[in-house]
């Protein structure tokens, strides 16, 4: 743990930017600025599980082991999104979230 | 001198993460996000997790980062900018946000952590690798075979969806 900082700071830190990533998921209709936001969020989840492993139970490793499982999920993600943003692109020449409700049967 | 590092970094994160959103042209969010991401990484060192800061660095600063800027100079013209959300889209966003900070808030600062006093696991590469294949108990070898089967299903995937179709005119 970090001399002189409370737990909440952390905490405080994380909760702005998780919903920073919501608001942003809700206001933008572009596929990769979404793609994006997502990312804020899943990042605002990994602080939130280190520092209470640092700060509550140190003695173990949960918290660091699945924050390593998210970021490995964050990764999986990325791709097969950017693999889809990326064959929309091809059929609509562009990547706004309104345009592929084309795609509907 | 850890105080003010962890103010600075939390004041970039907070900033980068805002303009991240708000910024108008896609490529300078995409730089905003790697900065936030590199703070991030600074925290994790700031909390003695040198392993976590270093998969933070490589995978999501260096990977995940470069996936979306690819992607974005391939689907983007470069001075290409955003038209302004319209306002009902603008307003409902902000205040789902400033009601989830305000309710979360809230719940944090009416309970009290306590840190525990019990002595602090030193985290090298040796620990981290023998609790990520063992059965015993603090063994963590199913999620870690079921995040490999995850990354295959997802690297066929990705493959699959991006492959050129062939034009079936031009087989006969």
């Amino acid at each position: 743990m970090i001399q002189g900082i409370p737990l909440e700071h952390f905490l405080v830190v994380s909760t702005i930017m998780f919903f920073i990533g919501v608001c942003g998921f809700i206001i933008r209709r572009n596929l990769i600025t979404m793609l994006m936001a997502v990312e804020l969020i899943l990042n605002s989840v990994n602080i939130n599980f280190v520092v209470f492993n640092r700060y509550l139970y140190p003695d173990q490793l949960q918290g660091q082991f699945f924050s390593l499982f998210i970021v490995g999920i964050a990764a999986a993600e990325a791709s097969v999104a950017i693999a889809l943003i990326i064959n929309i692109y091809r059929k609509l020449k562009n990547i706004e979230v309104e345009n592929v409700s084309e795609l509907k049967f | 001198m850890n105080v003010f590092m962890f103010y600075l970094f939390s004041g970039i994160i907070l900033i980068c993460s805002l303009l991240t959103i708000t910024t108008r042209r896609i490529l300078r969010a995409a730089v905003y996000l790697l900065c936030v991401l590199l703070s991030t990484a600074g925290l994790y060192f700031m909390l003695n997790y040198q392993f976590m800061a270093a998969v933070q660095l490589t995978l999501y600063a260096g990977g995940i980062v470069v996936l979306i800027i690819f992607s974005i100079l391939l689907t983007h013209h470069i001075t290409h900018r955003f038209k302004h959300p319209d306002l009902v889209k603008l307003i409902m966003g902000v205040g789902t946000g400033v009601i989830g900070i305000g309710l979360v808030l809230a719940t944090i600062f009416s309970n009290s952590f306590q840190p525990a006093s019990v002595q602090e696991l030193p985290v090298d590469m040796t620990v981290i690798g023998t609790q990520l294949l063992s059965t015993e108990k603090n063994g963590y070898v199913l999620p870690f075979e079921l995040i490999s089967i995850l990354l295959l299903a997802a690297m066929i995937a990705a493959i699959v969806i991006a492959k050129k179709e062939k034009n079936k005119n031009t087989e006969i």
